[in-house]
C-alpha cells in the first residue's frame, strides 16, 4: 500500500475520500432527479425541498425515538418512504393534469411547490439548525492513509452508494414497472395503447423518485447541519450532475456526480477561497466538449 | 400590444396612466414613492425577459443574472473608479449586454431545456464569484451606501429617473418587437425549421434578442443602484430568475405590458403580504398553482382572449 503515498501524498488521498462520500449524497439526490426527469420529463426543482424534508423527518424521528442509533435507523426507513408519499400525492394531484403542456409550466409547478414547502418548513420546523446524532456504530473515525483521520459515518455512505445504485439499476432493468417505464419514456402513447395504465406507472416512478431524494437527506442529515435552505444549493448541484451525465441516464448521473463531488474536494485543496468555483467550471468544460452530457440521454 | 386592441380608448386609459405616474411623487408619502420605483424596475426586468422568452421562444432561465451584473457593474464604477457616476450606468448595461453574449455564445447550440440548464450553470458560476469575491464585490454583505449624482439622490429625482429611463427602454423594446426583426422572431418562436427555410439566420436572430435582453435587464439592474443605493448577491441567484419568470407568466408572456403588470402585481403582493406575516413564499407558491393551471397565458392574455380581436399569439408547442 505504501507506494501510493509516494505518488499520491496522503492529504489528497483523504480529501478524495470526502469527495467520494460527497458523490455519494449527490449521486442519491440526482438519480433521483435523473430518473424523473428521463421517465416523466419533469425538471423537478421540487426535490431539492424534498430533501430538505427528508433531513428534517430525519431529526424528527431520531429525536422521537431519544436520539439513539435506532431512532436513526427507523428515520432511514421512514423518512425517504413518508417523503415518497407526500410526493404520490402531489402527483396525483397536480402534476398528472399539466403532462401534455410544455416543459416550462411543469418547470414552474415545481418550483411553487418547493416555494410552498419551503415556507412549510419554516412553519413546522422553525428556522433553528438541528442536528442529527452519529448513530453509536458509526461513531468516531478511523486512521486510513497515513494518520489522516477518516469518519467510519463516511465510510458507510461509500457503502450505501454502490448499494443505491444497484438497487436502482435492478428496479430500471429488471421489474416490470421499471420496464414499462422505460418504454412509456420513449413512447408513452404506445405503452398506453397496449393497454398499460401509464398514468399510475408514472405517479410510482415519479415517487420512487423523490424517495432517493428523501434518502438522500436522511443520510446527510448526522453529517451536516439541518437548515432551511440547504435545498437551494443542492437542488443546483444535482441539475448540473444530471446534465453532465445525459438527462435520464443513472450511471451518468453517477459519473456526474463523481466529477462533481472530487472537483469539489480538491478544488478546496487547490485554491481554498475559490474552491466551490471548481465543479461548476468542471460543468462548463464537459458540456462545451459533449453539449448533451457525457453518456446518451434517454431523451 | 393591448393598446392596439383596445384601440382609441387604451391610447386615452394609457395617457392618462403617464400622467399619474408623472404626478404620483406630489401626493403619496415616501414609502409608496419607493415602491412604485421598484415596482418599475423590476416591470423592466420582467419585460427583458419577455423578449427572449415569449416572443422568441427560448427558454432564458436565469436571466437575474443580467440583472445583477449589470447592477454590480454600475454599483463598482460608482464606488472604486475615478469615472463620473454616469459612466456607471452606461457601462452596467454593457457588461450585462457583453455578458449575455458570451453566455449566449455557449448556450445557443443547445435547444429548449438544455439551453435552460447550461445557462443556469454559467449563472451560478457568476453567482459564486460575485459571492466569494469579498475583496472586490463585498461577498455576501454586498455595497451598500453607493453614492450618486445630486440630480437623483433624493427619493423624488431616483423615481424620475427611473420613470424616465423604463418609459424609454419599454418604448425601444416595443420597437423592436414591430420591427422586421421581432416578426422574424416571432416566426423563429413558432416554427423554427419554416422559418430557417425561408431564409432566416435563426441562431443569429436568438443571440441578438438574448443580447438586447441582457442589455435592458443591465438597465433595470443600474436603476436598482439609484433607487437602493445598495447591491446584493441575492440578485444573482436563481430563485430570483424564476420569479421574474413568474411575473411574465402571471401578467401574460405573450403581451407586451403583462410582465410589468406581473411585476406590479407581485410586487404589491409581497409588500402587503409581508407587513402581515413572515410566510411569503407560500402565498407566492399559490398563486402560482392557480395561474399554471387556470390562467396558463397570464392575465393580459386572458382579457385579450376574451376580447376575441384574432389577436392572441399561439402558444409555444413542445416539438
Amino acid at each position: 500500500m505504501d507506494f501510493i503515498y509516494t505518488i499520491i501524498p496522503p492529504r489528497i488521498m483523504s480529501q478524495i475520500f470526502v469527495g467520494l462520500s460527497r458523490t455519494v449524497i449527490l449521486f442519491i439526490v440526482a438519480s433521483g432527479l435523473s430518473l424523473i426527469l428521463g421517465v416523466l420529463r419533469i425538471p423537478n426543482i421540487w426535490h431539492g425541498s424534498l430533501y430538505m424534508v427528508g433531513a428534517f423527518m430525519t431529526f424528527t424521528i431520531s429525536t422521537a425515538f431519544g436520539g439513539g442509533s435506532i431512532g436513526f435507523w427507523m428515520a432511514l426507513i421512514i423518512a425517504p418512504l413518508g417523503v415518497a408519499f407526500v410526493s404520490l400525492i402531489a402527483e396525483r394531484g397536480f402534476f398528472q393534469h399539466l403532462y401534455e403542456r410544455e416543459h416550462l409550466m411543469l418547470l414552474l409547478l415545481t418550483f411553487a411547490f418547493s416555494l410552498v414547502f419551503g415556507d412549510l418548513v419554516k412553519m413546522v420546523w422553525g428556522m433553528e439548525y438541528k442536528s442529527v446524532p452519529v448513530p453509536r456504530v458509526f461513531q468516531g473515525s478511523v486512521h486510513l492513509f497515513g494518520g489522516q483521520p477518516f469518519p467510519l459515518y463516511n465510510l458507510f455512505l461509500l457503502v450505501i452508494g454502490p448499494v443505491v445504485a444497484l438497487a436502482l439499476w435492478f428496479f430500471v432493468n429488471k421489474t416490470k414497472i421499471g420496464k414499462i417505464s422505460r418504454a412509456a419514456a420513449v413512447d408513452r402513447e404506445m405503452v398506453g395503447a397496449v393497454g398499460i395504465n401509464v398514468s399510475w406507472v408514472f405517479g410510482i416512478v415519479f415517487a420512487i423518485g423523490c424517495l432517493l431524494a428523501g434518502l438522500g437527506g436522511a443520510l446527510v442529515a448526522p453529517t451536516v447541519n439541518v437548515s432551511l435552505g440547504m435545498d437551494h444549493t443542492l437542488i443546483m448541484e444535482a441539475f448540473l450532475i444530471v446534465i453532465i451525465g445525459g438527462l435520464g441516464n443513472i450511471w451518468g448521473a453517477l459519473l456526474g456526480a463523481l466529477i462533481f463531488g472530487l472537483a469539489q474536494s480538491l478544488g478546496i485543496l487547490i485554491w481554498p477561497q475559490f474552491g466551490i468555483v471548481f465543479p461548476y467550471a468542471a460543468v462548463i468544460v464537459v458540456l462545451l466538449l459533449r453539449p448533451t452530457g457525457l453518456l446518451k440521454s434517454t431523451w | 400590444m393591448l393598446k392596439g386592441t383596445l384601440g382609441g380608448m387604451g391610447r386615452i386609459g394609457g395617457g392618462a396612466v403617464l400622467i399619474l405616474l408623472f404626478l404620483l411623487p406630489l401626493f403619496l408619502p415616501r414609502f409608496y414613492i419607493y415602491l412604485g420605483s421598484t415596482i418599475l424596475l423590476t416591470g423592466l426586468v420582467a419585460t427583458s425577459l419577455n423578449l427572449p422568452l415569449g416572443y422568441g421562444g427560448i427558454f432564458q432561465f436565469h436571466h437575474a443574472v443580467f440583472y445583477g451584473v449589470g447592477a454590480y457593474a454600475a454599483a463598482l464604477i460608482i464606488t472604486k473608479s475615478g469615472l463620473s457616476p454616469w459612466m456607471g450606468f452606461v457601462i452596467g448595461p454593457l457588461t450585462a449586454a457583453c455578458l449575455s453574449l458570451i453566455m449566449g455564445l455557449i448556450c445557443i447550440r443547445l435547444s429548449k431545456l438544455y439551453f435552460g440548464m447550461l445557462q443556469i450553470s454559467l449563472g451560478s458560476l457568476v453567482w459564486i464569484i460575485v459571492y466569494r469575491w469579498y475583496s472586490f464585490t463585498g461577498g455576501d454583505n454586498g455595497i451598500h451606501g453607493i453614492p450618486l449624482p445630486r440630480v437623483i439622490s433624493s427619493q423624488n429625482g431616483a423615481y424620475y429617473f427611473t420613470l424616465f429611463v423604463t418609459l424609454i427602454s419599454l418604448w425601444v423594446m416595443y420597437k423592436i418587437i414591430k420591427s422586421p426583426f421581432g416578426s422574424a422572431l416571432q416566426g423563429i418562436r413558432d416554427n423554427p425549421v419554416r422559418s430557417a427555410m425561408i431564409g432566416i439566420n435563426v441562431k443569429l436572430h436568438q443571440l441578438v434578442v438574448l443580447i438586447v435582453g441582457g442589455f435592458f435587464a443591465g438597465v433595470a439592474g443600474s436603476l436598482f443602484v439609484v433607487v437602493d443605493t445598495a447591491v446584493f448577491p441575492d440578485m444573482l441567484f436563481w430563485t430570483l430568475s424564476l420569479e421574474i419568470l413568474v411575473m411574465c407568466l402571471l401578467g401574460g408572456w405573450f403581451t407586451f405590458l403583462g410582465p410589468m403588470l406581473g411585476a406590479a402585481i407581485i410586487i404589491c403582493l409581497r409588500t402587503f403580504v409581508s407587513g402581515v406575516t413572515d410566510y411569503w413564499t407560500l402565498p407566492l407558491g399559490i398563486l402560482m398553482m392557480f395561474v399554471i393551471f387556470f390562467l396558463p397565458n397570464g392575465i393580459l392574455g386572458y382579457i385579450e382572449e376574451k376580447l376575441h380581436r384574432g389577436l392572441i399569439e399561439p402558444t409555444i408547442k413542445e416539438s
